[in-house]
């Protein structure tokens, strides 16, 4: 066995310095009637070149995004990451390390989450971030729960745009810690519905920017409603390349952030493990959920960081915690920070303005297939439209003519009675040619 | 000029009367040798620049006052400064491929690189969660055969993958009681019962389902008190977390009797899996009566931990749960695989959805080739290594040191209290720096709460005798300089001002906590890049 460095004489001069006649001697505690005596009904253990071969089996069964025309977004982007990204994440210094608890020999880990967390302050115009969660929509429900402890009340709006996978992630968790959660139907348009819904008993509204549809908005107008009723406002953003292009949650008065960093530095993994960006006003930190690196001194004077405000967190508060989360999504963090340090704010500003070209080439093409109309007024790469057909079926079909088309509404929400919308993104990732075919296989399939 | 055991030389002693600090000069630049002093990127003046070759686009289409206008304040880097930053940061950390990383309970084992390869394959890495079920099969059929080998090992009938982490899965197994309850009519159970040693996360999480958290005591020997627990047993009471092994790394013997007491009383018995390497294919938790377990696939099946995460934590259930599992899972068709997004079927009452997609898919490919790797028969030698490990490491320091629990063999870890150190000034923390500078990343400190100084060392299964016996060489050599305290000589300095030779000496904490800085912050405002 491979990975197994003990010989069958290191077994038992090792026993013989226990005192054990045998293995067996050191599991006495486990009762009889739990002991298994044999292997269980499983494969026994391959070479890594079986192993190889067998994965790789698997692998070929699924249709990888850069096989052909790809328009999946919905809280997940394909994007192009430089090489000396997964390289870098692949050092073992990074890669095999563990959570920074002696801070002297983490130096390493500690400055990039220190770096991390000034790159996503900056990015969603907030004072402080932590150094991430498990992903975007565990980061709402974190959010949420935080909103309650802030204002001390226990009601959360959702709007109708928020991503209905987040909705459902943050109702799971409501319901267990009692909080109400009043969600709104979904629209493609929410500003005004989200606005009557806010009461003196809210504790936050949820919205989320470039929402689920798409479309981009100014929630200017919604803090101003829900800090006037003394609640807070959460802003949701599910492609965190948006920042180079729009406005930042901070400047439009967001008390708290929370995103999906995937976009940057992360690769889809069929949905994890992804990184999730939180960030808030500062007078909030101490309520704040997750792991947060801070700057300090050593005993020489020279500058340092370690981990930090840990009299929040579980391991020193335990059931008085503010979250029970003891991970972050670290090596997932250190890949989004090296890929935001190469693009810098002219690569990202440049990267989010072909993101949105794009989009719009693809808007263009599509608005001209007859029978579709496009939804969204204002979007980033992201955007709906409405099918003369079943969505969910046409999705089929167009994946048999080799085009990965977008994520039906109703897969996301089969309740919302809204089988016809379709929701699609390009990203940098989309050449021209790939947009011109996805708008002639559509015609056709349309057609038939 | 003293040699160690295996006759390498290591650094010359300081003189007699020396001040410690008077080993290590300050240099001009900060830098020490080849390691570099490396400033943060804020500070390189990199404010115009980008590492990324992208094409010129238009001004944005159609949205207005939308456009950000301020500078956002981040720095760019070419590659070449972008791969020697990073790369210089990586040699301030300490990683398990470099030496052995002892952190009791955070099991630190060897990450084999082949299944970074498999993760990194892009019928896996590159494709969407929301892509069409019929293209991704194979995907599909991974978590099947996860959940196959999960259930199988842990004799359990079902299996929820979607947490992202052991302490999510403690939510998730948490949430399926509570649904449990609810649909059974006995709502009303709102009472967790947790011992003293648990994991911190355990009382957090209970009280994150809007659960009261009473405390088990502990009995002499570190097991669950049985009699403190039938006493506060009741119909008030929801369930009980136990891990098993426990945090003071001794098996639950009584843990059978602690189910049945559990379930005679209508509570359920939450079983932290955190430690399930220990007994990985030589216990089935299902034989003991656990109703829920989360299983940490980066400790027990090994994806890296990465500086902190990603994790995956995978929840095993009972029958008597299974239906409360939460969305999405995966069902075998005739003509393939389905993932199941809302909950359908018969018995399906689903208490809802953990997360926005399916899980941590990265790591379940990790932890799948591990699982191929080792097979039925290695998965129960890590076992039986892991155990014989941590036995050696107890026997062989048991004599200098003191064990909390002297009596009987441990299971993966070995626990020591800090009585051995008792009127020499030094204490754990301060023991734990000095064996930084010996080249050791120290174990894991005052853990469990329920023993003085606590430190807890995990081996792992995938250290050889040779790397345990220069751990025990350094470890008895620091003892000894411990004993010399003790006898009136001896330098209480190597200890209160350790690590001498780490990147950093002492870290300041408490400044860091009362004054958080937590972001850079420019000194003027960052300029606009130039477009």
């Amino acid at each position: 066995m491979r990975y197994l460095p003990l010989t069958p004489q290191d077994r038992a001069d090792m026993l013989g310095v226990i005192g054990a006649e045998s293995i067996d001697d050191l599991f006495v505690d486990v009762p009889a009637v739990a002991r298994r005596t044999g292997v269980v009904d499983l494969p026994l253990h391959a070479g890594e070149l079986e192993v190889e071969r067998e994965m790789l089996a698997l692998s070929r069964r699924n249709r990888s995004a850069s096989e052909g025309p790809f328009f999946v977004g919905a809280g997940a982007y394909r994007h192009h990451v430089p090489a000396s990204v997964d390289h870098i994440i692949q050092r073992s210094e990074f890669l095999t390390s563990y959570t920074p608890y002696q801070p002297e020999i983490a130096q390493g880990t500690l400055q990039v989450l220190f770096e991390f967390q000034t790159q996503v302050a900056a990015l969603t115009g907030m004072e402080v971030a932590n150094a991430s969660l498990y992903d975007g929509s565990t980061a709402t429900a974190e959010a949420v729960m935080m909103a309650t402890r802030v204002t001390r009340r226990s009601k959360a709006v959702l709007s109708g745009g928020v991503h209905p996978h987040y909705v459902g992630t943050v109702e799971t968790l409501a319901h267990a810690a009692g909080v109400a959660t009043d969600r709104l139907a979904p629209a493609i348009d929410a500003e005004d519905a989200v606005i009557a819904a806010i009461d003196a008993d809210t504790a936050c509204v949820v919205v989320q920017t470039p929402n689920v549809f798409g479309t981009a908005t100014d929630v200017t107008r919604i803090a101003a409603a829900a800090q006037a009723a003394g609640a807070l406002l959460i802003v949701v953003t599910t492609e965190a390349v948006s920042y180079g292009l729009l406005k930042s949650p901070g400047e439009m008065g967001a008390d708290i952030v929370v995103a999906e960093g995937q976009s940057i530095g992360n690769g889809l993994n069929f949905g994890g493990p992804y990184v999730g960006l939180f960030a808030c006003k500062e007078k909030y930190v101490r309520q704040a959920p997750g792991r947060l690196c801070g700057e300090t001194v050593d005993a020489d004077g020279r500058r340092g960081f370690v981990l930090t405000l840990s009299t929040r967190e579980q391991h020193i508060r335990r059931d008085k915690a503010t979250s029970n989360i003891c991970t972050n999504s670290g090596l997932c963090a250190l890949a989004f920070s090296i890929h935001m340090s190469l693009l810098g704010e002219k690569g990202l500003r440049r990267l989010a303005l072909v993101n949105h070209q794009k989009a719009v080439k693809l808007r263009d093409a599509l608005a001209a297939v007859p029978g579709v109309e496009v939804l969204t007024p204002r979007f980033f790469n992201e955007f709906a439209i409405k099918v003369p057909a079943n969505a969910a079926e046409l999705v089929e079909t167009l994946a048999a003519n080799g085009v990965i088309a977008g994520v039906p509404f109703s897969r996301l929400d089969p309740t919302a009675g809204l089988d016809d919308v379709l929701l699609v993104a390009a990203t940098e990732t989309t050449p021209d040619s790939d947009i011109a075919f996805f708008a002639k296989a559509l015609t056709k399939v349309l057609d038939q | 000029m003293s040699m160690n055991t295996v006759g390498r030389p290591t650094r010359p002693e300081a003189p007699q009367g020396a001040d410690v600090n008077d080993y290590v000069h300050p240099t001009l630049t900060g830098a020490r040798g080849l390691l570099q002093d490396e400033a943060l990127i804020f500070e390189l003046n990199a404010w115009d620049k980008t590492g990324v070759d992208l094409p010129d686009a238009p001004a944005a289409d159609d949205l207005g006052d939308l456009v950000r206008k301020a500078p956002i304040g981040l720095p760019g880097l070419s590659e070449p400064e972008a791969v020697r930053h990073y790369v210089r940061l990586s040699q301030k950390n300490h990683a398990i491929d470099l030496a052995l990383y002892p952190l009791g309970s955070c099991t630190m084992k060897h990450n084999p690189r082949l299944n970074e390869k498999m993760a990194r394959l892009p019928g896996f890495s590159d494709i969407h969660p929301l892509q069409p079920q019929s293209t991704v099969q194979g995907a599909i059929e991974l978590m099947d055969r996860l959940a196959h080998w999960l259930k199988t090992l842990t004799g359990m009938p079902a299996v929820a993958l979607s947490p992202k982490a052991g302490a999510h899965g403690e939510l998730c197994g948490l949430l399926a009681i509570r649904a449990a309850h609810e649909a059974n009519g006995q709502g009303h159970r709102k009472t967790v019962l947790a011992p003293t040693s648990a994991h911190g996360t355990n009382p957090a999480t209970a009280a994150f389902c809007g659960y009261t958290v009473v405390e088990i005591a502990q009995t002499d020997d570190g097991r669950v008190d049985l009699a403190d627990l039938e006493a506060k047993l009741g119909d008030h009471v929801a369930a009980i977390m136990v891990t098993n092994p426990n945090t003071c790394g001794l098996f639950e013997r009584d843990v059978v009797e602690i189910a049945r007491l559990t379930h005679a009383a209508g509570a359920y018995f939450y079983c932290d899996g955190a430690n399930f390497n220990a007994i990985v294919g030589r216990v089935r938790p299902g034989d003991l009566g656990v109703d829920a377990m989360h299983i940490n696939l980066h400790k027990t099946f090994s994806t890296p931990h990465g500086g902190g995460g990603p994790g995956a934590g995978p929840v095993v259930l009972s029958a008597a749960l299974a239906p409360f599992a939460p969305t999405p899972w995966v069902v075998s068709r005739e003509f393939g695989f389905k993932l199941v997004e809302e909950a359908e079927g018969p018995a399906a009452q689903a208490f809802g959805r953990m997360s926005a997609f399916h899980g941590q898919m990265g790591m379940f490919v990790r932890a799948y080739a591990y699982m191929l790797s080792h097979g039925a028969d290695g998965l129960r030698q890590v076992a039986e290594d892991a155990v014989l490990n941590a036995n050696y490491i107890k026997a062989r320091l048991g004599d200098l040191m003191s064990p909390a629990f002297p009596n009987g063999p441990c299971m993966h870890e070995a626990l020591f209290d800090d009585a051995w150190l008792e009127g020499t000034g030094v204490t754990t923390l301060d023991f734990a720096k000095a064996m930084i500078d010996e080249g050791f990343h120290p174990m894991t400190m005052y853990f469990p709460l329920v023993v003085h100084g606590a430190m807890l060392i995990e081996p792992t299964e995938t250290e050889s005798k040779q790397e345990l016996d220069r751990f025990v060489t350094a470890l008895r050599a620091l003892a000894g300089a411990v004993a010399k305290i003790k006898n009136g000589g001896g330098d209480v300095d190597r200890f209160k001002g350790a690590p001498y030779h780490a990147p950093l000496k002492r870290l300041d904490e408490t400044q860091a906590a009362r004054k958080p800085r937590l972001r850079w912050k420019p000194v003027a405002a960052a300029p606009l890049a130039a477009e």
